[in-house]
């Protein structure tokens, strides 16, 4: 307790009014909301398997040092393609690494810090800025929008097509200290625009990390967005990250969620369909092995009539590995003509690993589509059997299979080389376990 | 070759090979036919390294190595291979991209070099050709919506790319017409040769007009209960299998 005492001491300490008066209000209500929560206990319901007490009473530095090198960070780049690159390392923007390639016309890529001294953009990041997140129930959205800092702020412009992706690697140094760092992230995509995010999150060094990032993405009518996630951190990483979506008429948002590794990775992705004729695609793979826990809580929200909301999240678990899936859909009571479909379906490498699964339907309109499944299971016997009859080792033949397996989630990243990248880096986990 | 003594194997508590014994020499050709349920399947499984068998005695022995101690992948390598009675769906896995791992691993195995791409892919040529199959039943899931002759057919490629030294054909003929008949003679006789055995289970004399077996058996009650040459595939054909029956009543 006492030491836990000691982060939110130091945290406050960070605490200081910045910006325009309505962001500071937002900003000191968030704060006063934190501290009465204080970080999430096993006994709130939503975090009833994910227990980060322990992990917040590290020794940990809120201002860190960088040194990672342009080989660090050459290692973990994920995309091959021509593409925009920000990096920050321990939550502070890292210019050398990084390099913005499309144009200002095309779209207007900034830290949250240097936006807000450009008075066109602070006014949009003023009227969207913690307007989505839950900042009355979820102290670690609360605590992210008090001390928000640093982070990236996209805004496209209507009708642009954002030709190449933005791809944001957020990097844990712990080579020499225990960090925590909190970017936060704003996206504003106009009406009609398109555009491709990628967040990556990884780790170097043997220390512990703990990310708590927030992003919120407003998509305005006809837009289409498509949005990855990718954490490969290490085992003393802890990450929570929640990703809010507004979506309004017509408007597209397509989310694959993957998790490689982490000591304890939470992912929240809410999305609100707020307007007419919105689709919205969540994928989720996850492939914890060892101690480490993933949980992935997804809340889906269709607050309007006419949308289509399509999910499905898989699990691989290896060794002693644990998994959560909590899935809500929320049917509104005019949300009439919604169709809303959720699967999660899991394979058990291991008798150890166990998955959690809670599906959470609420439905206030009677003329609606919805449906849920969840499966869990070992690895095809017969197909195993089969292909080593073939000559395939046993861990080729398990690893075939987990890849076809998760195919159907990977098949929806549309940038070649990170989705290449990553068969490779399951295939090399497979291989490893 | 194959050398089987005395072999038993239960599935449960359930015994369904009784004491099998069965030599194969390289080249040699036999074939395997006797009524449902005497055991043929099991035979393969258990050659094939299934682990829902347990054998329970005798031994087996191929190309001087112990069969039972090798996993399946080991007996894949060392050159058996199964054609399965009931070839399974594997969905997102295609025959092109398991061979392929497949044919490195056996040629790791045995100390040659990783195959290129192109001599893959012209290897793929060769054989397609060969058992008349298409590329694009290859780049599918593996049989996934295939036709009971596709299927078998697939098998029969498979068994034409990794080259084995010993075959076994588990009811490869069922369900295929005359054609298709024909074209997995072609691809069981394009590997016949002094070093490849075949193990031919079938419940037709037909498919072994166009395959002549060396040696015919009759597999009942989980033993070889009578061998010959092919005229007892002709016999069996017209007489059936109760004489068989009758003459092993008193081990029933
Ligand atoms: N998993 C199992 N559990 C119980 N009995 C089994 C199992 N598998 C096979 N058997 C039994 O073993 C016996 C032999 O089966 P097998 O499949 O080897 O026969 P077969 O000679 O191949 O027959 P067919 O000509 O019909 O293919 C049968 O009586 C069958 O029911
Ligand atoms: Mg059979």
């Amino acid at each position: 307790m006492s030491n836990t005492a000691t982060l939110i001491d130091n945290l406050k300490a960070e605490f200081q009014l910045e910006g325009n008066s309505a962001l500071k209000s937002i900003k000191q209500t968030a704060w006063n909301t934190f501290e009465t929560l204080g970080f999430p206990t096993v006994k709130n319901e939503e975090f009833k398997y994910t227990n980060f007490i322990p992990a917040t009473k590290s020794n940990f530095t809120l201002q860190a040092k960088n040194s990672i090198s342009l080989a660090d960070f050459n290692s973990i780049e994920l995309v091959k393609e021509e593409a925009n690159v920000l990096v920050f390392v321990n939550g502070i923007f890292n210019t050398k690494l990084s390099n913005i390639i499309s144009s200002k016309e095309e779209v207007y890529i900034a830290t949250l810090a240097e936006a807000l001294t450009d008075s066109k953009e602070e006014a949009l990041i003023t009227q969207h800025f913690a307007q989505y997140s839950n900042n009355i129930s979820d102290a670690f959205t609360a605590l992210s929008t008090a001390l928000a800092k640093d982070g990236v702020y996209i805004h496209v412009a209507p009708n642009k097509v954002v030709s190449k992706p933005i791809v944001l690697y957020f990097i844990a140094d712990t080579y020499t200290e225990e960090v925590f760092s909190q970017p936060r992230n704003l996206f504003i995509f106009d009406k009609n625009s398109q555009a491709t995010i990628v967040e990556s999150f990884t780790s170097f060094g043997n220390k512990v990390s703990f990310n708590n990032i927030v992003t919120e993405i407003t998509v305005a009518k006809d837009a289409i967005i498509d949005y990855y996630k990718i954490q490969n951190e290490n085992e003393k990483a802890y990450h929570v990250g929640t990703t809010q979506v507004n979506q309004k008429g017509n408007s597209v948002f397509n989310a694959v969620t993957v998790t490689l590794n982490g000591a304890i990775v939470r992912n929240n992705l809410n999305v609100v369909l707020d307007e007419e004729h919105v689709e919205a695609n969540l994928f989720g793979l996850f492939l914890p092995s060892g101690n480490t826990h993933v949980d992935n809580h997804t809340i889906v929200d269709h607050a309007k009539p006419h949308c289509n909301s399509n999910e499905l999240y898989k699990g691989v678990l290896d060794g002693k590995s644990t998994g959560v899936f909590n899935g809500k859909i929320f049917v509104r009571k005019d949300a009439q003509k919604t169709n809303a479909f959720q699967s999660n379906k899991s394979i058990l490498l291991s008798d150890e690993a166990t998955i959690n699964t809670k599906p959470q339907l609420e439905i206030f309109a009677d003329d609606v589509k919805c449906s849920h499944g969840a499966t869990s299971g070992q690895l095809d016997a017969e197909s195993l059997f089969y292909l080593r009859s073939r000559g395939l080792s046993e861990k080729s033949a398990k690893a075939m299979l987990v890849y076809a397996f998760a195919s159907d989630v990977l098949s929806n990243i549309k940038i070649e080389s990170l989705k290449l990248n990553l068969e490779h880096k399951i295939a090399e986990k497979l291989a490893v376990n | 070759m194959l050398s089987i003594k005395n072999l038993k194997a239960s599935i449960g508590d359930k015994e369904i090979l009784k004491g099998l014994s069965l030599d194969i020499k390289p080249g040699e050709v036999h074939a395997i036919m006797g009524p449902n349920g005497a055991g043929k399947s099991t035979l393969s499984s258990v050659l094939a390294g299934r682990s829902d068998y347990e054998v329970t005695g005798g031994s087996v022995e191929f190309l001087g190595k112990d069969l039972l101690e090798m996993s399946p992948e080991d007996r894949a390598r060392e050159g058996v291979f199964l054609a399965f009675q009931y070839p399974i769906e594997i969905p997102g896995v295609s025959t092109t991209n398991f061979l392929k791992t497949a044919i490195n691993e056996i040629r790791k195995h045995r100390g040659q070099d990783n195959l290129d791409a192109v001599s893959f892919l012209k290897m793929m040529k060769e054989k397609m050709k060969t058992v008349e199959i298409d590329q694009s039943l290859l780049s599918r899931s593996l049989n996934e919506g295939f036709s009971g002759g596709e299927k078998k057919r697939n098998e029969v490629f498979q068994m034409a790319m990794l080259e084995p030294k010993l075959a076994i054909l588990d009811e490869t003929d069922s369900g295929l017409d005359i054609d298709a008949l024909r074209i997995v003679a072609n691809g069981v006789n394009a590997l016949r040769g002094k070093d490849n055995s075949f193990i031919v289970i079938t419940h037709y004399q037909r498919l072994l007009d166009y395959i002549v077996p060396d040696f015919v058996h009759v597999l009942y009650n989980g033993k070889i209960v009578k061998s010959g040459t092919k005229e007892l595939a002709l016999e069996l054909e017209e007489k059936g299998y109760d004489w068989i029956k009758e003459e092993n009543k008193e081990a029933v």
